[in-house]
């Protein structure tokens, strides 16, 4: 038996004795985007069910919860393959992730590459144990797709740094517990006189305010600093180093939302919906245009899932994000937004309710996720911002002067 | 692009350089204006064959290589990116499959040994009209002594009018457009009763019009069951239409990559035109589209070479992708080249026209977009 083979069975039955009942199978509760969930983690989550935070710490006692970071940081040590083989052997039996977590997906990788050795150790292994849930302070009214135009001040004040500024669309800041903020440490130059500090939300000066989107939920906050302390040991990297840590965290942040494509909503399957309300002749979908721009829809999203397939194993070999993520990000948003409106479309009136009588769950689900997905080509960096960077970066092409 | 072994990355390099200095686009022009009869360069094909790719389908025991479809994707994606014109689809892919998934010991000793050594051009003849449609066979077979006696047409058939034997879809049993009934028979390109109309089509390759009036042959020419031929013939297309898309694939990135340098050379209003936006998001999308082509393409050559059950699913994916990829960019290649784009004189119109003649081989994006939603149940 190899390695791997080996690594295969026991993980199998180490999931078999570990993963409470209530988090796996068809059973298990889906993994939703309520902010409010415990699946996010951090000092203010509320387990309703037990299981949950036992299925989190029997993983975070694995490192599991991170595989692939080293283990003195708290992560599993996991060589790619076998963080692989662990994913697959938990789709297997439809383990729920333990922890879902910006911690993990976006700040974890860069303070491995950028923070130094106390940072490393003060952060990642609560991150990985899910103690601290993490929010990411990037944009400002001013500054959206032109993020590096950021004016939230800091200012060295010899034996602390004094924050002043508001950031917006502050995903879950009202439940975060900790935030990685781009500040401005200089006011003379543009990309140059931007850095990265790690902060308590809890610190005096901090406010987040909730945010009501079109789809009637509040995923994102305004925030504001006035006159917020921090510790000059939470700055990462170099004053004014910002810059390159931020676009590196974007290339993740990037990355895992194409990973995962952007998910949420209903899980109504558009096939499904299409025949319960168009209706079918022949086993063919009765309306043959609507069933043409289905498909056509659906092979796309199996070119867009093939294709993050193949670059994870590509990038195996390149170590971090290659900058052709962003055509997936721009694909990620196109497929989830037609999947959406179809869905809609395929659901006719009943794709359009708000909410009470007269409506499925599933439909309103449908519904609000149709209104969220407008956002998917807005965050993380728009499309054309996206293209931008495909443009540039990829294919070479210059700035218009 | 896929992680390749040594062995497959010293082929696709080769291939590279071969097509580079033996068969650059010029090539195709000077075949189209020579008035070559056959589509194809037979003295280019003789060395593509001595490099062995006449036989990366054909197992060792055969006289080939056996590398598998992956590895002639690599092939056919730097063949595509030239234009050039020969029998590796017609002949080292299609014909090659369905002796391989159908023949008997005999008919593969018989005819795959002369493939591989590039002594035969072999195709498979199935449609009968303007449009793809492998169900809907009317050429009969009847029973005539021992043997069988064909009658019917077939339409638009790759290297029809000059290949050494044909592989043809007939009808032994039951109505148009049913799938059983179907016989694959393995019939000599001058059979009597056999007469061939080549063809001149836009993109300048050796497609023919068959006519087949009482063509005998031997009960041994049948290709697997009697009745029984059409799941063979699917099979068959999955590989074909996986391998021609790779082959689109090529010559959709070739074509992108021209216009692409000529959004860095061309100078307007005191710009280099691939300053402007609106061009740089066009690109950006054509780039985008290429390599969600790449990934589905690779993944059926792939799930052919291991077997999987979705190889229809993903050979329609990947067809369906490379008609639209090779449509955008062929259209995108014209337009961004502005003048120079029209003229004969440019390749921009050859890539157009191949383009199009590759887009309706095989099955357009419609046809594989309705074969795909019948094959999830909608």
């Amino acid at each position: 038996m190899s390695d791997l083979e080996s690594f295969r069975s026991e993980t199998r039955a180490w999931l078999e004795a570990n993963c409470p009942p209530s988090m796996r199978g068809a059973g298990a509760p889906p993994v939703g985007e309520e902010s409010d969930s415990p699946i996010w983690g951090g000092r203010r989550a509320k387990w309703t069910n037990p299981e949950g935070k036992l299925w989190l710490d029997r993983m975070a006692a694995k490192g599991w919860t991170a595989p692939t970071w080293p283990k003195e940081y708290g992560g599993g040590g996991l060589a790619p393959a076998e963080a692989r083989v662990l994913q697959q052997e938990m789709n297997r039996i439809k383990a729920r992730p333990p922890l879902l977590s910006f911690g993990i997906w976006m700040l974890g990788p860069v303070l491995l590459e950028y923070a130094n050795e106390e940072q490393k150790r003060e952060h990642l292994p609560k991150i990985a144990r899910g103690e601290i849930r993490w929010c990411q302070g990037y944009s400002e009214p001013g500054a959206g797709s032109d993020l590096a135009s950021l004016r939230t001040k800091c200012e060295d004040k010899g034996d602390h740094f004094l924050i002043n500024g508001q950031k917006i669309w502050t995903s879950y800041a009202n439940y975060a517990d900790w935030i990685f903020c781009l500040v401005r440490t200089d006011t003379s130059k543009k990309h140059e006189g931007i850095s990265f500090v790690l902060f308590d939300m809890t610190t005096p000066g901090v406010e987040a305010r909730p945010i009501k989107l079109i789809s009637g939920n509040s995923p994102f906050c305004e925030t504001f600093f006035t006159d917020v302390k921090v510790p000059k040991g939470n700055m990462v990297g170099k004053l004014n180093g910002g810059w390159e840590i931020a676009k590196r965290l974007l290339q993740y942040e990037r990355q895992n939302i194409s990973a995962g494509g952007f998910g949420g909503g209903s899980g109504y399957d558009l096939e499904h919906a299409a025949k319960d309300h168009v209706g079918t002749e022949n086993g063919k979908l009765a309306d043959g245009d609507l069933r043409a721009r289905i498909t056509q829809h659906k092979m796309e999203a199996r070119a867009f899932a093939l294709t993050v397939r193949r670059l994870e194993e590509e990038a195996k070999a390149k170590k971090g994000p290659s900058p052709a993520v962003s055509i997936v990000k721009y694909a990620a948003a196109k497929v989830n937004q037609e999947r959406t409106e179809l869905l809609v479309e395929a659901l006719g009136h009943q794709g359009l309710g708000w909410e009470g009588e007269g409506f499925s769950a599933d439909e309103i689900a449908a519904t609000r996720g149709w209104l969220r997905a407008k956002g998917n080509s807005i965050e993380g960096g728009t499309s054309e911002v996206n293209l931008n960077v495909v443009a540039k970066r990829v294919l070479g092409l210059l700035d218009h002067q | 692009m896929a992680v390749l072994s040594e062995e497959q990355t010293m082929l696709r390099d080769a291939a590279k350089s071969w097509v580079g200095e033996k068969s650059p686009v010029t090539a195709l022009r000077k075949l189209r204006d020579s008035g070559n009869a056959d589509g194809f360069d037979r003295a280019a094909w003789n060395e593509m064959a001595e490099m062995g790719w006449a036989g990366i389908l054909i197992p060792e025991e055969f006289g080939g290589s056996g590398l598998g479809y992956l590895t002639l994707g690599l092939v056919l994606e730097e063949t595509g990116r030239t234009l050039t014109a020969s029998p590796l689809v017609s002949t080292a892919l299609t014909a090659t499959t369905a002796l391989l998934l159908g023949g008997t010991d005999t008919q593969k000793k018989a005819w795959l040994p002369k493939i591989a050594e590039g002594k035969a051009i072999a195709t498979l003849a199935v449609d009968e009209g303007a449009h793809h449609a492998p169900a809907k066979i009317a050429l009969k077979a009847m029973k005539s002594g021992s043997g069988w006696m064909l009658s019917g047409k077939k339409t638009f058939v790759l290297d029809g009018g000059g290949a050494d034997f044909l592989i043809v879809a007939a009808r032994t049993s039951g109505k148009i457009a049913e799938a059983s009934g179907i016989t694959l028979f393995l019939v000599d390109g001058n059979a009597k009763g056999l007469s061939r109309q080549k063809l001149k089509s836009v993109d300048s390759r050796g497609a023919a019009n068959l006519s087949f009036d009482n063509v005998e042959v031997g009960a041994d020419a049948v290709l697997g069951s009697v009745d029984q031929g059409y799941g063979i013939l699917e099979a068959t297309l999955d590989r074909a239409r996986a391998g021609l898309a790779a082959e689109m694939l090529g010559s959709a990135t070739q074509a992108f990559e021209t216009t692409l340098d000529y959004l860095k050379t061309r100078v307007q209003f005191g710009q280099l035109i691939g300053t402007f936006q609106s061009l740089q998001h066009r690109a950006a999308k054509m780039y985008t589209d290429l390599e969600l082509t790449r990934s589905c393409v690779e993944a059926a050559l792939s799930a052919i070479d291991n077997n999987s059950n979705d190889v229809p699913q993903l050979a329609s994916l990947a067809k369906a992708k490379a008609n639209e990829v090779c449509h955008l960019v062929s259209n995108e290649m014209v337009q961004m080249h502005g003048g120079i784009g029209m003229t004969d004189a440019h390749d921009a119109g050859l890539y157009l026209k191949r383009a199009r003649a590759a887009e309706a081989t095989f099955g357009s994006a419609a046809y594989h977009r309705d074969r795909y939603a019948s094959l999830l149940e909608y």
